[in-house]
């Protein structure tokens, strides 16, 4: 084991993983996130607790990671590249490690431009791939990023995102095998809605061996509505809508559109269990944490694996 | 070359407010190529302050003289006779020209009149693009000419990121993404192998301020080169 975290565990043990998310609040509100945690204990493996998400500033991530761990779930702690150097995110990386937090996504972050601070300086001082690199560099080695021994190094399961859509589409999988190569341990993709385009990413991956060597868990983020579908496609950088989609969004009629949303995710996770190469579904399911008890049993995920 | 712009008018007549008598010290080098602190600019400037200080009945008197290079102590030297005829001196230099004019005159107030914004090429004239930020160990060897820490919003170098959107950068459409034509330029070139592997953590050389000395030169004490 290389973390003993139980998503680790969970991949390990050869189950279909099923991952959550949670965005920490805009405030002190303890309350709001033990709310949310609540939708999703007993229905997830991990929680991703993401990192000033769209350079917006909230609670900090191993914060709200924390708060998750005294109600009983395990967080997936996310950590961009944006906001910090290599001297603050290796101290992080210790602080969680000894605060019982297992898993962290590396991250390069979306651009402070997004936020609500856009003149801030944009650190970058490693990218999420030298991320990786470090995180396993400490936890491997037991050294810093500059060479100095670890007493006690962290123990961390390392995850990393892959987009299987941007252009150029051939760049796509050996981007994943540099993450591989970094270190990595398990991947949680982009959001998919292009089916037939992460068939081809897959299956390029399996043919040059990379799901052999790394977990991969499909992303999945149900629409809401169509104006979310429209606005996804349009707006969201990386983002890959295709029309029939929102067509078959509008074909749901009045007040059926969310559960016409919550349809196709789950059909996607049907065939994303049988699909060679893959290891699991991360669910994205954004201010929409009420409704993935609702997801996880029709997506018939449940009930999740314990393992001791 | 150098870019620069000229500070907003505003920002200029708070700056001159308290004085009467100023000198305005054009560059002939870089900003004068880019439009902005060359012999025309300073006269522009002048005549502009000048109407509007009278407008404000607080007339200013301001002279203008341009030099070759303000980076260079032969070109300041003339100056040596002139400066203490004024209250202060404003330079259109870029910032290394006014700190070196500041260096040289310790004793009378230097302002600068133009914003420097950075190293960039001449697309047409009037319009210039960024394409260096000066890093200290250049891997346009590795990317195919393109540069990732000036030219990604990130600056990372193991591209793209996520954000990467069908050619352009995450942050507007109208930027390309350099990553994007990095790996265009290199597979047209058949050296997609240079980015293949993983670039390490960059042990970064412009965090200090940096002394240069071309071998067979050395530095000397600056007393001796008045």
């Amino acid at each position: 084991m290389k973390s003993g975290s139980n998503l680790e565990k969970v991949l390990k043990a050869g189950h279909f993983a099923f991952t959550g998310e949670l965005g920490p609040p805009r405030g002190t509100d303890a309350e709001e996130v033990r709310k949310k945690a609540a939708f999703l204990k007993g229905n997830v493996d991990a929680v991703n607790i993401t990192d000033n998400q769209t350079a917006m500033v909230r609670m900090s991530s191993w914060a709200a990671s924390l708060l998750i761990m005294q109600e009983g779930l395990e967080p997936n702690y996310q950590m961009v590249c944006r906001d910090r150097n290599r001297l603050a995110m290796q101290a992080d990386i210790l602080g969680a490690s000894a605060l019982g937090i297992r898993n962290m996504l590396c991250l390069s972050g979306d651009h402070q431009q997004f936020g609500d601070h856009p003149s801030a300086k944009g650190v970058f001082d490693i990218d999420s791939m030298q991320l990786i690199y470090m995180v396993k560099k400490m936890r491997d080695e037991s050294k810093f990023l500059g060479g100095a021994d670890i007493h006690e190094p962290p123990k961390m399961f390392i995850g990393a995102a892959a987009n299987p859509f941007a252009e150029p589409f051939e760049w796509r999988v050996h981007r994943l095998a540099k993450k591989i190569n970094a270190g990595v341990d398990f991947i949680q993709t982009q959001c998919i809605y292009n089916m037939d385009k992460f068939r081809k990413w897959v299956k390029q991956a399996n043919d040059m061996g990379l799901t052999e060597k790394v977990y991969i868990l499909a992303g999945v983020t149900p629409m809401k509505s169509i104006g979310m579908a429209r606005y996804m496609k349009a707006k969201v950088p990386g983002m890959d809508v295709p029309d029939e989609i929102i067509k078959r969004l509008q074909g749901a009629g009045k007040g059926k559109v969310a559960a016409e949303g919550i349809n196709i995710a789950c059909e996607q996770i049907e065939e994303f269990k049988e699909m060679q190469g893959l290891a699991g579904v991360h669910l994205m399911a954004i201010e929409w944490e009420h409704k993935v008890p609702e997801i996880a049993e029709q997506a018939k995920v449940l009930p999740r694996p314990v393992i001791e | 070359m150098i870019v620069a712009q000229r500070k907003p008018f505003e920002e200029i007549m708070n700056m001159l407010k308290g004085y009467k008598k100023v000198l305005n010290v054009g560059c002939g080098t870089c900003v004068a190529v880019c439009l902005a602190g060359g012999e025309k600019e300073v006269t522009v400037l002048n005549t502009e302050l000048d109407m509007a200080r009278k407008l404000k009945d607080n007339p200013i008197k301001i002279d203008g003289i341009t030099i070759e290079r303000q980076c260079d102590r032969e070109y300041l030297a003339e100056l040596d006779s002139k400066v203490d005829d004024y209250e202060a001196v404003v330079s259109m230099a870029c910032g290394v020209g006014v700190q070196f004019l500041a260096e040289r005159f310790p004793q009378i107030p230097v302002y600068p009149m133009v914003d420097t914004s950075g190293l960039a090429a001449n697309q047409a004239v009037g319009w210039y693009e960024e394409r260096c930020r000066s890093c200290n160990q250049c891997v346009l060897g590795m990317t195919g000419g393109i540069c990732p820490v000036t030219m990604c919003a990130k600056g990372i170098y193991n591209g793209p990121c996520g954000g990467t959107n069908n050619g352009s950068c995450e942050i507007d459409t109208e930027q390309p993404c350099a990553w994007f034509m990095i790996y265009e330029r290199l597979e047209r070139q058949g050296r997609l192998d240079n980015i293949l592997e993983l670039h390490a953590p960059v042990e970064w050389l412009d965090q200090t301020p940096r002394t240069l000395v071309q071998p067979g030169y050395k530095k000397v004490d600056p007393e001796d080169l008045v």
